[in-house]
């Protein structure tokens, strides 16, 4: 993965994580969205340059690989920024104006929703429910979650992540 | 084992969690410290109460009682007051403004009305200590079960009991289970559906918050009863709280001997492994559910084969809700007889259902079946907020329907719900006022299972994008009448010709509100206009000449800069520019800009 800034001590590392872990998974039935979570984990996102070594390592068809990758909303082809916005757009969140507030983001992140900014520093995306509907809208960036929002919200929170 | 004179139950929940329940924590053990307490009181951090809006929530027994909003600087207060000198901090209870504040949570209007089954131990045990499960009964049932039952009575008793599923069907679980028992095969599964799809529910997750290890309890039950040593529980990746806890639940219970090799000495041997989603609503539907549980893509598959006679692999698998499993200890411990007096002739037992969207206490709450909408939106839910009208309630998520005002009064059980054109569905009702436009809300539904549509069949791939492209059409105010024939037929195909309950059930959001809010729609088609204010095409904002100082202050806010006039006299909104954003609207001070 051809990033200049990123080490080839590091990228081996990773690779051997993630060989370690195809090895322990091969020859278990029905392991591959398991093995992907875990790639995922390691890279951040699933680059076809992983996808094949996945495929390789469980002796499976690339093809496949791919069609599981792109079925399940969780797995990203794309890497994310470092800090990750999730909007729910659950029912609960909707109904409380939950759009409204991903506007706001959008506009105040200059990006739509399913991009990142050029500084890789924010993804944006709308989420499923997360649990959280007494506190509707909600949004969360990386692990922290954040309630009860209005849009005029939005310049504070994404204040504290601008440093 | 230590006395303790009382214990401090702080929320471990995702919503209390949210709203910073964690840090309470640490602050209570500094605070208890101080006071030299320490050996008097035990914290607990627990499962999910069910009262979100209100958290971080924090409970004190012997009393019960229950404090709200609580914050760090409250604790100290807390300590000293309630636990050190035993005097109630009533600003913090639940609905302290009102002048009777009742010290005990469960006298509160929030939770009289509520009957606790599947969540019984949410937010009273620590979900995290097997003992404190087996210390409410918990292995009781499968060690009945396991040493004085045979697989035939188990599953009696479940026929007797007469439960129906929770995840949304209904179907009887004793029923599946004797299909399961029947099939004849040397291996068999129990898969626990724990995906949760409907964007706006979360009680599966509070209750494997809560309470996991009535989960596993009861898949060792179910295995017992049918015949199978291997369960998997499918469960959500968006759910990380809920999948640790698992995995210490899992953990336990085999340290335990409670899963595992010849479970109470029998020759039963049960184990259970953990399987996380990937994000994909569809795998919410059972033959979906086992093909992501193969590693493939979740698509359905056509039954028959019914899962209980072809599932998992090829053999005979059953597959019931986490709710589901959350009744089965109780019935097997009560018995049958117990269980079918609570609730109504058909649907027996109790309902969790989450409750949001514009109602004051936003939470979950457990009902009997056949208590109705407005018990639960006015006694239990204290009502819409603000003053405004309660329009309609929608259950069912994505697959359901709309009740409008008018039917307020209905039971809430599977058979009513269906017959007003809604449904059960696995437990999310949101709470609607006249600020939500319902045309708009269809448009939602169907934007979810156009994105969520697996691809398979083209009735859903092509028919669900169609009908949302018309709902689109008519919210930006390019409707005409026949769009509404139109979306009747489409949704009759789809019913009648979509692969899965996906596809079958998507049209139910647009067919039940043309049923209840038809006249929503012509004002949207003819009028050019939405009744409710949500859809943006339709809006237009007007500065009142009469009403209007001439200030200035909506142009010097505008985004577009639209409005033009000059100090001292009313101002124009050029409507060609006006991206519709509300700004002028919130910042006049005179009320001169009006939305229509
Ligand atoms: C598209 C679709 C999504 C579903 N999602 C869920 C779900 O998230 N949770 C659930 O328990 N059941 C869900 N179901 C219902 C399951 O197919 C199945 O009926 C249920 O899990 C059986 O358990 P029960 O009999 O205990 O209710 C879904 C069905 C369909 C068609
Ligand atoms: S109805 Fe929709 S979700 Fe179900 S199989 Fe067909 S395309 Fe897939
Ligand atoms: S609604 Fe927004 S864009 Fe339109 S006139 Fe008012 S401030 Fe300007
Ligand atoms: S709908 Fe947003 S948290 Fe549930």
């Amino acid at each position: 993965m051809g990033s200049s800034s990123c080490s080839c001590s590091v990228a081996d590392e990773k690779l051997l994580k993630l060989q370690k872990i195809i090895e322990e998974n091969r020859n278990k039935k029905g392991a591959l969205i398991h093995v992907l979570h875990e790639a995922q984990t390691i890279y951040g996102y699933l680059p076809i340059e992983v996808q094949k070594v996945v495929a390789e390592g469980m002796g499976v068809p690339l093809a496949e690989v791919y069609g599981v990758v792109t079925f399940y909303a969780q797995f990203s082809l794309k890497p994310k920024g470092q800090y990750k916005i999730s909007v729910c757009l659950g029912t609960a969140c909707y109904v409380k104006g939950a759009n409204l507030v991903l506007e706001k983001l959008e506009e105040e992140l200059g990006i739509s929703v399913g991009d990142c900014t050029d500084d890789l520093r924010f993804s944006l995306e709308g989420c499923r429910c997360i649990g959280a509907c007494g506190l509707a809208p909600v949004i969360t960036i990386n692990e922290d979650v954040y309630g009860r929002l209005s849009p005029n919200d939005v310049p504070d929170i994404l204040a504290k992540y601008k440093e | 084992m230590q006395i303790y004179r009382a214990h401090v139950l702080i929320c471990g929940g995702t919503g209390c969690t949210s709203s910073g329940s964690i840090g309470l924590m640490d602050e209570f053990e500094k605070c208890i410290k101080e006071a030299n307490i320490e050996n008097e009181i035990k914290i607990v951090k627990t499962g999910c109460f069910g009262l979100c809006a209100e958290g971080p929530i924090v409970v004190i027994y012997p009393e019960g009682c229950m404090y709200c909003r609580v914050t760090k600087e409250d604790i100290k207060e807390i300590v000293e007051e309630h636990l050190v000198k035993g005097r109630i901090v009533k600003r913090l209870l639940e609905g302290a403004d009102a002048p009777e504040v009742d010290t005990s949570a469960e006298q509160t209007d929030f939770f009289k009305k509520q009957y606790r089954i599947a969540l019984r131990n949410c937010g009273k045990i620590n979900p995290e200590s097997i003992e404190e499960y087996i210390a409410e009964e918990g292995y009781m049932a499968l060690g009945k079960v396991l040493t004085e039952m045979t697989p035939e009575q188990v599953i009696q008793t479940i026929l007797d009991s007469e439960l129906r599923g929770r995840g949304g069907a209904g179907f009887p679980t004793g029923r599946k289970w004797e299909f399961a028992r029947r099939s004849v095969s040397d291996q068999k599964f129990v898969c626990c559906n724990a995906d949760e799809g409907d964007p706006g529910a979360f009680m599966d997750r509070s209750i494997l918050e809560g309470d996991p290890h009535v989960v596993l309890e009861a898949m060792a039950i179910a295995g017992y009863a049918i015949g199978a040593d291997k369960g998997y529980i499918y469960v959500r990746a968006e759910y990380p709280i809920a999948v640790q806890r698992l995995k210490t639940a899992i953990k336990q219970a085999k340290e335990y001997g409670l899963l595992g090799d010849n479970i109470f000495g029998t020759d039963f041997s049960f184990d259970i492994e953990l399987v996380l989603g990937a994000g994909a609503f569809v795998c919410g539907e059972e033959t979906a559910l086992m093909t992501s549980i193969e590693g493939m893509r979740g698509e359905p598959r056509p039954r028959p084969p019914f899962p209980a006679v072809k599932g998992l692999w090829q053999q005979p698998t059953i597959l019931n809700n986490v709710e589901t499993y959350a009744n089965i200890p109780v019935i097997i411990n009560n018995g049958p007889e117990w269980f079918k007096q609570i609730g109504t002739e058909k649907s027996r037992g109790t309902k969790v259902f989450a409750v949001g969207g514009k109602i004051k206490n936003t939470g979950l709450v457990e009902i009997p079946m056949g208590t109705t909408l407005r018990e639960v939106v006015y006694e239990i839910g204290g009502g819409i907020p603000g003053d405004k009208k309660f329009k309609a309630a929608q259950t069912g998520g994505p697959s359901g329907g709309c009740i409008p005002a008018s039917l307020i009064d209905t039971p809430i059980d599977y058979d009513s719900l269906i017959k007003i054109g809604s449904m059960m569905g696995s437990g999310g009702l949101i709470v609607m006022d006249e600020d939500t436009c319902m045309v708009d809300i269809a448009k939602f539904f169907l934007e979810f299972t156009v994105e969520e549509s697996c691809g398979k069949c083209p009735p859903c791939r092509i028919g669900t994008k169609r009908m949302y492209d018309i709902l689109e059409k008519i919210t930006n105010g390019n409707g005409e009448l026949s769009d509404i024939d139109d979306l009747y037929e489409l949704a009759e195909g789809i019913q009648s010709s979509a692969l899965c309950g996906l596809g079958q059930t998507s049209p139910n959001p647009i067919l039940s509100t043309l049923q209840y809010f038809k006249d929503e729609y012509i004002a949207h088609v003819v009028e050019k206009r939405c009744p409710a204010g949500v859809c943006k095409s339709l809006l237009r904002y007007r500065i009142i000449a009469d009403k209007c100082r001439g200030c200035s202050l909506c142009a010097r806010h505008c985004p577009t800069n639209c409005i033009s006039g000059e100090i001292k006299k009313p101002y124009v909104i050029d409507e060609s520019k006006c991206i519709k954003c509300g700004v002028c609207m919130e910042k006049c001070k005179f009320d001169a800009v009006v939305r229509e």
